[in-house]
């Protein structure tokens, strides 16, 4: 990898490059299609329901590429006073950081796109782009839901995305670097989550909320506002913001795991597994967590999400730098 | 200098949280709503007008599309009615079956605004462990009368069918099913702190406005009114059973959940009571002629069914059809305080608000 970056370019690279971002962008529409098959099967399961359970056997294994094939051939269609240009941008915009910040993310010792030195800031900043994105769809669709619901998920989004910064700057203190590389390699003794359980915990509701999910789904409540943002979205349009959702819920997953969860470190003993699994068994836990949280919990209003944000999160994102500094110069 | 401009948005009557077809005209500045206007009528359907030209025992399945989630009640008043006017006595079986399922649709209904009200706030699960107690409720009345909605159960003078064998078994053996359950819904929803945020000083109105707006039922009785019809003015049993009349002061949605919830509670009593003093045999339909023709004059009787004091006023010439027939629906009574409740709240408070009244547009539009 690194001998390709330093290369002299050539056709030869840019295929092997291609090859790579292809590769990778199947393996997370793959991760994709069986994140929503595995919500549907486990809703359905804490629900008493069955799930899907036609398309591709009996537990539904072709259900999602039945939907996205759907979608693929419904009719496109664009609201007349629509904002046309505005609105055929904005699923795309929502989608390209969604899937650029999984290149920084180390999957196992070497597998990783770029090894970048500011990592988890690159991260930060290019996610943050998303949020244009969906309120560009709001405000272009020319519907009053839909702007409702891109205006909540403006200022949702800014709001959580302090305290989700803050509450990293624990990991970087014990880190010593914002190469999310070195910080899986800190981790070989314990992870961060021992070490920085309130930046964790703020870490992980922020995340939730950064992601549109139940009980942070204001933008687009259904009872509320019939579908918030992409309400004037069909076909495969609508299909670009689910995607959105779900390489989120896969990044974030996966930045949780490398953060605090010691990456592909394992557990003491059993380091014969390969780290590839690790890194899985503990991004899936994080991910099951999520989807039980939507089993789980209701919706909070528009107002306590704010206040929750700014009252709550935000302090203790800042006692836990605190903390973080108290531990690491005590203890460590 | 900011300058913000008034929207005008229009919520249903397609939209997921109006229960139905009620449309509701919305002035916001921001989310904050500043003028509300209801608008109904998508689904009327004009029963009492139609019931002029329907023979007594015809309008009954008319009532069933009322309030379709409680049938049972409706079925119940206009034969109340009639039987009042024709000074009927009604055998011994008969009297507890209806009391049986009348209690068991109250729990029914219970349910699905249990279910849906948690769906209005964010929550999908409530809503289907609700509905699978419903189907069982809904089973047992299929059991006794062949339909899962509209019962057409009840007649003038008594009940159509009796109950099958091993029915009143299955009853009973519900009764300890669904508290188990009702202990569930209450760990799963009743603590949980964000739900508490969403409706703890929501929708808040007091004794007299309630009173003033004639609202009825947990509407009425989480203002701290003790009224409850089974209990004031007790019609066919009920002055035989031992319950108690769920009664909360603080005036908001979180006070009529409660009130909800223990109105399960309590019907289950009357349930389990009704079902224990069940007489072994008798006759389920009292002697009534062919043709039932009231004797010239007019009554009125009102009864509690689970959304209030559902009412039928009728007119009699002495003929086989009504002259005049009224129903006084409770949802259209407590439809109305909503427009007063919704200035200065923001829109996820409508939802919570309309959702906590509890209508059913079948009722609001007769």
């Amino acid at each position: 990898m690194e001998e390709l970056l330093y290369a002299q370019p050539g056709w030869t690279h840019v295929a092997i490059f291609f090859a790579l971002g292809a590769a990778l962008l199947v393996t997370v529409l793959g991760f994709v299609t069986y994140a929503i098959l595995a919500e549907r099967k486990v809703l359905g399961f804490m629900q008493m329901r069955t799930g899907p359970n036609r398309v591709g056997g009996r537990f539904g294994l072709l259900q999602t590429v039945a939907d996205v094939f759907k979608l693929l051939i419904k009719e496109d269609t664009i609201p007349k006073l629509a904002d046309r240009p505005l609105f055929i941008l904005a699923p795309v915009i929502a989608f390209a950081p969604a899937f650029m910040v999984l290149a920084t993310i180390p999957f196992s010792e070497n597998m990783q796109f770029a090894d970048l030195g500011v990592g988890l800031l690159y991260y930060v900043a290019v996610s943050g782009i998303s949020t244009i994105g969906i309120l560009m769809g709001g405000w272009a669709s020319n519907n009053k839901y839909s702007l409702l619901g891109g205006m909540r998920a403006a200022a949702q989004m800014i709001s959580y995305e302090i305290p989700l910064v803050i509450s990293v700057i624990g990991v970087i203190l014990f880190a010593g670097s914002l190469n999310l590389n070195d910080i899986v390699r800190g981790q070989e003794n314990i992870a961060y989550i021992f070490l920085t359980p309130i930046g964790f915990f703020v870490f992980l509701i922020s995340s939730i909320a950064e992601l549109n999910r139940t009980p942070f789904d204001l933008p687009e409540a259904e009872s509320e506002l019939v579908a918030g943002y992409h309400v004037e979205y069909s076909g495969f349009r609508w299909a670009f913001f689910m995607l959105t959702e779900y390489v989120y819920l896969f990044a974030m997953a996966s930045l949780t795991t490398v953060l605090f969860l010691g990456g592909w470190n394992p557990i003491p003993f059993l380091d014969f597994i390969p780290g590839m699994l690790w890194f899985g068994v503990k991004f899936s836990i994080v991910v099951f967590f999520m989807i039980w949280i939507r089993g789980t919990l209701p919706r909070l209003r528009a107002d306590q999400l704010m206040g929750f944000a700014w009252k709550v999160l935000l302090p203790l994102a800042l006692l836990n730098i605190f903390v973080s500094a108290a531990v690491k110069e005590l203890f460590l | 200098m900011i300058r913000t401009e008034e929207m005008l948005l229009n919520v249903g009557p397609q939209h997921p949280s109006t229960h139905g077809v009620f449309r509701i005209v919305l002035k916001i500045d921001g989310e904050t709503i500043i003028e509300a206007t209801p608008v109904i009528g998508y689904l009327h359907r004009g029963t009492e007008k139609l019931a002029e030209n329907l023979q007594y025992t015809q309008i009954i399945p008319y009532t069933d599309r009322m309030d379709y989630l409680a049938a049972m009640t409706n079925n119940y008043v206009i034969c109340h009615a009639v039987e009042t006017m024709m000074s009927l006595e009604i055998p011994e079986r008969a009297e507890y079956l209806r009391v049986i399922v009348m209690e068991l649709g109250r729990i029914a209904s219970h349910l699905v605004w249990f279910g849906t009200y948690l769906l209005d706030i964010g929550a999908m699960s409530p809503f289907l462990y609700a509905f699978r107690e419903r189907e069982a409720i809904i089973n047992m009345l299929n059991e006794i009368c062949g339909a899962r909605l509209t019962f057409n159960y009840m007649r003038v003078g008594g009940v159509k069918w009796d109950a099958p064998e091993g029915w009143i078994e299955k009853v009973r053996d519900f009764v300890p099913y669904m508290r188990e359950e009702l202990a569930g819904y209450h760990d799963l929803v009743t603590g949980n702190e964000i739900f508490l945020n969403r409706v703890k000083g929501i929708g808040f109105y007091t004794k007299e406005e309630a009173l003033n707006f004639s609202l009825s039922g947990a509407n009425l009785r989480c203002t701290g009114t003790n009224w409850d019809l089974r209990k004031d003015e007790p019609y066919s049993i009920y002055d035989r059973f031992d319950f108690d009349v769920p009664v909360f002061h603080t005036g908001d949605a979180w006070a009529r959940y409660q009130c909800r919830m223990q109105e399960i509670e309590e019907s289950l009593k009357i349930v389990e009571q009704a079902v224990e003093q069940f007489p072994e045999e008798g006759p389920v339909m009292a002697k009534v002629p062919r043709i039932i023709k009231p004797p010239k004059g007019e009554a009125f009787v009102r009864i509690e069914s689970p959304r209030g004091e559902i009412g039928c006023y009728i007119a009699s010439e002495g003929k086989k059809e009504p002259y005049r027939l009224k129903f006084r629906r409770p949802s259209f009574y407590n439809l109305q305080i909503l427009p007063k409740l919704l200035v200065g709240e923001n829109i996820s408070n409508l939802i919570t608000i309309l959702g906590g009244i509890d209508i059913v547009l079948g009722e609001v539009d007769g």
